[in-house]
């Protein structure tokens, strides 16, 4: 019998699960980490990095329909979706073997099987060689989520798909419903559209990607119905079914009318469920609000010697926010004092075409705090990198407080953003004021002078408009 | 080859620190393991042992020097048998970086003449106002780090950066750390007449002015970095939180029986609890049931702690270090005893770690020993409550509506009385009061 006693048990291989169980190897702590399905969680296998292959795909494919545009021919283009969907599973495997390397460099023991607390410091793994106990001081929670479901027609796999079906389709969708327009929604809308789809987007909210900025939102719709995309915001989807041939979905448009539509596909990214059932959280008396684990700064939970990271937790459920909430548990565990992470930092990244990056709070936000708001906006067709590459389409706004300088929010939308955001998130994150922006030299032609612009516009006095 | 000795980093966040004394002068012989110096931050001083062996031919930074960057070069050793120009040739190199080095102990002199002569109001905004920090941090004579955010802020509030402790990396004050703090009385000079020169030296509150000469004979001693800073925090918490002070006198004669009791217990495990160790769990506890005085204020937060981490006052040589027991309520008074034990022991050798003294939700300060009766504690900042514990003496008590002698000390809280209103700071002092007459409690 191996010695299942350890510093520290991480239950849920994710990105925050496994990155928190490398940093606790690295500080010396003997670490476990339990894993029901796949290293990796959703992010790699089934979320961030297999959509970012199929998004690739799609703008290869892109590309190849408008070579035209750049002076070269091609002809006879069309796609595999098995082979794209392929390459995408390749990539992701690629990166998970990676993550059971990492745990086997740092010595970090890998139980396969469903975990559960059950007292503090003990959890059962059941896995397919039986029933291990395991017992550590510490254990963090990183069970990260799952994709809600319509209560009226759950995912069928078939004709009603969530994000995990829609991976790995088992055709490609003549016309697709997408139900929601979060970052998963508008992503997958994007790519099937890219693929040829004829797409339809309904969100329940009055904008598209709701938690951006409404200069993004609107700018978003208008590039989206450009590209052949039919748009419904504030409106529902009051029935959907699946059929033989396809789905039949009734929806509810914001003047109220209701009208019934024909779809091959539906997929629905209405948001997510965390995954805190059957773990033992009610029976150790673990508080959650709204399903999700309530935590402190140094995510501690209520119960002693037990925290919760990620998705699991408060919002936002970003990859990033979970790796980051990773170190700073387990450095809290080691018992050194991290720095807490301020959630008005974190960027948002959504890689649908043209792709938005943000960080800090939209400009509506910012005057419902109180902010007296100097905000601007630069288009990116006044950069030259931008109209060089042939994507002048997309703009850089930032918000400021009129008052400090202090950068409250950064919003883009076009090429490659999702690239730049983190020049004003490591600005905002070491309180540059609006002075230390604009004397910065930004390099020649690149598509990240439109932040410097976006900069000079909000203080009204951009150089190429 | 020579070998350049450079300041070294003796914690991880350590950029500067002072060259307190050199342990060995040019032309002496060392080996690995022979102490060199002593390097001084500003809350430890540290031995900087030889890695190397050789002869030591120069020694470029004086003892005393301080704001010595980590890095610089301090000293060459010459390997065994190297001849006068191998000594000599290292040394331009050598001497340039220590020429860059010179102007950090110029800096505050320079920054102190410049803040006399810029008493120009603050532009409500932009450019200027950045700059206009640098002076009031730099007057304090150390290097304060703060966000360019953080110091324009500072310059429009009228906020001394030096009476700030960072909460940002590697201590740097950040726009969150400045919610709440006063705007100094003298600083809105910027916003008064221009011509307030005068009023600059008393815009530095923890840089007090220079003393008077009275003829009166005398000897100034620079101070150390653990006195800078015990300075700066004392005068923050003084100026900033309003301090209450509430004070019961506590039966003592039930926890020295149960003392007694216990030692004779462990003695077999090497334990001695000492009545202190026991006041620390009683803190802890009480600190536990009266959740609203375990709290910091931060402005517009209250930030409520959900365990006791009590600071322990520990007088060491030239000045006083408050190490940490954490987690006290939920650790056993043995184990508090002997790791009371240890940190106290590093702490006289000047070796504890940062994070065995930074933090801790509140703090206790015994002075029994000496014989006080009562006394009141400055509050160490962020933390909101500090409990002062007298000698615990013989005095005649009413047991039972009866003259009698009673073995009692007088114990005085002072709350920070933004975070903590009278009536918790009370219960949180019947309470201690409590478990020290009944100390089973701390026991189960």
């Amino acid at each position: 019998m191996a010695d299942t006693n350890y510093d520290l048990i991480v239950l849920g291989s994710g990105p925050g699960g496994y990155v928190a169980a490398i940093r606790a190897a690295q500080l010396g702590l003997k670490t476990a980490i339990v894993e029901r399905e796949h290293l990796g969680g959703i992010c790699l296998n089934w979320g961030c990095i297999p959509t970012k292959a199929l998004l690739r795909s799609a703008e290869i494919y892109h590309y190849m329909q408008h070579a035209g545009d750049y002076g070269l021919i091609a002809q006879q283009i069309s796609a595999d979706i098995d082979a794209v969907v392929k390459r995408s599973r390749g990539v992701a495997k690629q990166l998970s073997q990676g993550v059971a390397f990492l745990m086997k460099k740092h010595k970090i023991t890998v139980h396969m099987g469903e975990g559960k607390l059950t007292a503090p410091g003990k959890m059962e793994v059941k896995g397919e060689k039986g029933t291990e106990s395991l017992s550590a001081k510490n254990i963090i929670v990183a069970t990260g989520a799952r994709a809600r479901d319509l209560p009226f027609a759950p995912a069928d796999g078939k004709r009603i798909w969530t994000y995990r079906h829609a991976l790995v389709p088992p055709e490609l969708p003549k016309k697709l419903l997408v139900i929601g327009s979060g970052a998963i929604g508008i992503e997958f809308a994007s790519f099937y559209s890219d693929m040829g789809a004829d797409v339809t987007v309904v969100e329940m909210l009055d904008r598209l990607v709701p938690v951006e900025d409404a200069d993004v939102s609107a700018f978003l719709e208008k590039q989206l119905k450009k590209q052949g995309m039919t748009i419904f915001t504030g409106a529902g989807v009051e029935e959907l079914k699946a059929t033989a041939n396809g789905v039949t979905a009734k929806i509810k448009t914001k003047d109220g009318k209701s009208e019934s539509a024909e779809f091959s596909h539906a997929i629905v990214a209405i948001g997510i469920v965390p995954n805190t059932e059957n773990i033992g959280l009610e029976a150790l008396g673990v508080k959650t609000t709204k399903g999700h684990i309530d935590t402190d700064a140094m995510c501690r939970t209520n119960v002693p010697g037990i925290w919760a990271i990620g998705d699991v937790t408060a919002p936002p459920w970003l990859a990033h926010k979970a790796m980051h909430e990773s170190v700073i548990s387990v450095e809290a565990i080691a018992g050194n004092h991290p720095h807490a992470m301020d959630v008005r930092n974190i960027p948002g990244c959504t890689y649908c075409r043209p792709q938005i990056a943000s960080v800090g709070l939209t400009e509506a936000k910012a005057k419902e705090l109180g902010y007296e708001v100097k905000a601007g906006t630069f288009p990116f067709i006044g950069n030259g990198k931008a109209i060089a590459l042939g994507e002048s389409e997309g703009f850089t706004k930032t918000v400021f407080d009129a008052k400090t300088g202090e950068l409250l929010g950064a919003h883009m939308i076009g090429a490659e953003v999702t690239e730049l955001i983190q020049g004003y998130t490591i600005g905002k994150t070491a309180e540059l004021v609006e002075d230390d922006f604009i004397g910065t030299v930004f390099p020649h032609p690149t598509l990240s002078e439109t932040m410097h612009e976006g900069v000079l516009a909000a203080f009204g006095r951009p150089l190429h408009i | 080859m020579p070998i350049e000795l450079k300041m070294p980093a003796l914690s991880p966040t350590m950029e500067e620190g002072t060259l307190a004394k050199w342990l060995v002068k040019e032309g002496d012989t060392v080996k690995s393991g022979d102490l060199l110096a002593e390097i001084e931050t500003d809350k430890a001083t540290m031995e900087f042992e030889a890695i190397d062996e050789g002869v030591v031919s120069q020694i470029l930074v004086a003892e005393g020097t301080d704001g010595v960057k980590v890095g610089t070069v301090i000293a060459v050793i010459s390997g065994e048998g190297e001849d006068a120009s191998a000594k000599a040739a290292p040394a331009p190199a050598a001497k340039e970086e220590a020429k860059a080095a010179e102007p950090q102990d110029v800096t505050p002199a320079k920054a102190g003449a410049a803040s006399q002569s810029a008493p120009t109001p603050a532009a409500p905004t932009s450019a200027g106002a950045t700059e206009k920090a640098a002076p009031a941090t730099a007057a304090s004579g150390e290097r304060i780090k703060a966000s360019p955010l953080a110091k324009r802020l500072a310059a429009e509030r009228g906020i001394d950066l030096a009476t700030i402790i960072g909460t940002g990396p590697g201590g740097r004050i950040v726009k969150d750390d400045l919610d709440g703090a006063p705007a100094n009385a003298a600083a809105p000079a910027a916003a008064a007449a221009p011509a307030a020169a005068a009023a600059v030296p008393a815009s530095a509150p923890a840089a007090a002015g220079p003393i008077p000469d009275f003829g009166i004979p005398h000897e100034d001693t620079k101070l150390n970095g653990m006195r800078k800073t015990i300075a700066r925090r004392l005068t923050q918490s003084m100026q900033e939180a309003p301090h209450i002070y509430l004070t019961v006198d506590i039966r003592l004669d039930a926890l020295l029986k149960l003392r007694g009791e216990l030692n004779a217990s462990l003695e077999s495990r090497g334990v001695k609890l000492s009545v202190n160790d026991m006041l620390i769990k009683a803190l802890a506890v009480a600190l536990e049931r009266v959740p609203a005085c375990n709290v910091s204020f931060g402005g517009d937060v209250m930030r409520q702690y959900s365990r006791a981490d009590i600071s322990v006052a520990v007088s060491i040589p030239g000045g006083l270090i408050t190490p940490i027991i954490t987690d006290a309520g939920g650790k056993s008074m043995s184990k508090i005893s002997t790791e009371m034990a240890e940190l106290a022991a590093k702490a006289k050798e000047g070796k504890l770690q940062p994070n065995e003294y930074q933090g801790g939700t509140a703090s206790i300060s015994n002075m029994g020993m000496m014989g006080i009766k009562q006394f009141t504690a400055v509050i160490n900042p962020p933390q909101a409550m500090i409990m002062a514990i007298g000698a615990g003496e013989k005095r005649p008590y009413i047991v039972d509506d009866a003259l009698a002698i009673a073995t009692v000390m007088s114990a005085t809280g002072s709350f920070d009385h933004r975070a903590i209103d009278g009536a918790d700071g009370a219960l949180l002092m019947k309470t201690f009061k409590e478990l020290v007459e009944s100390p089973l409690g701390l026991v189960a």
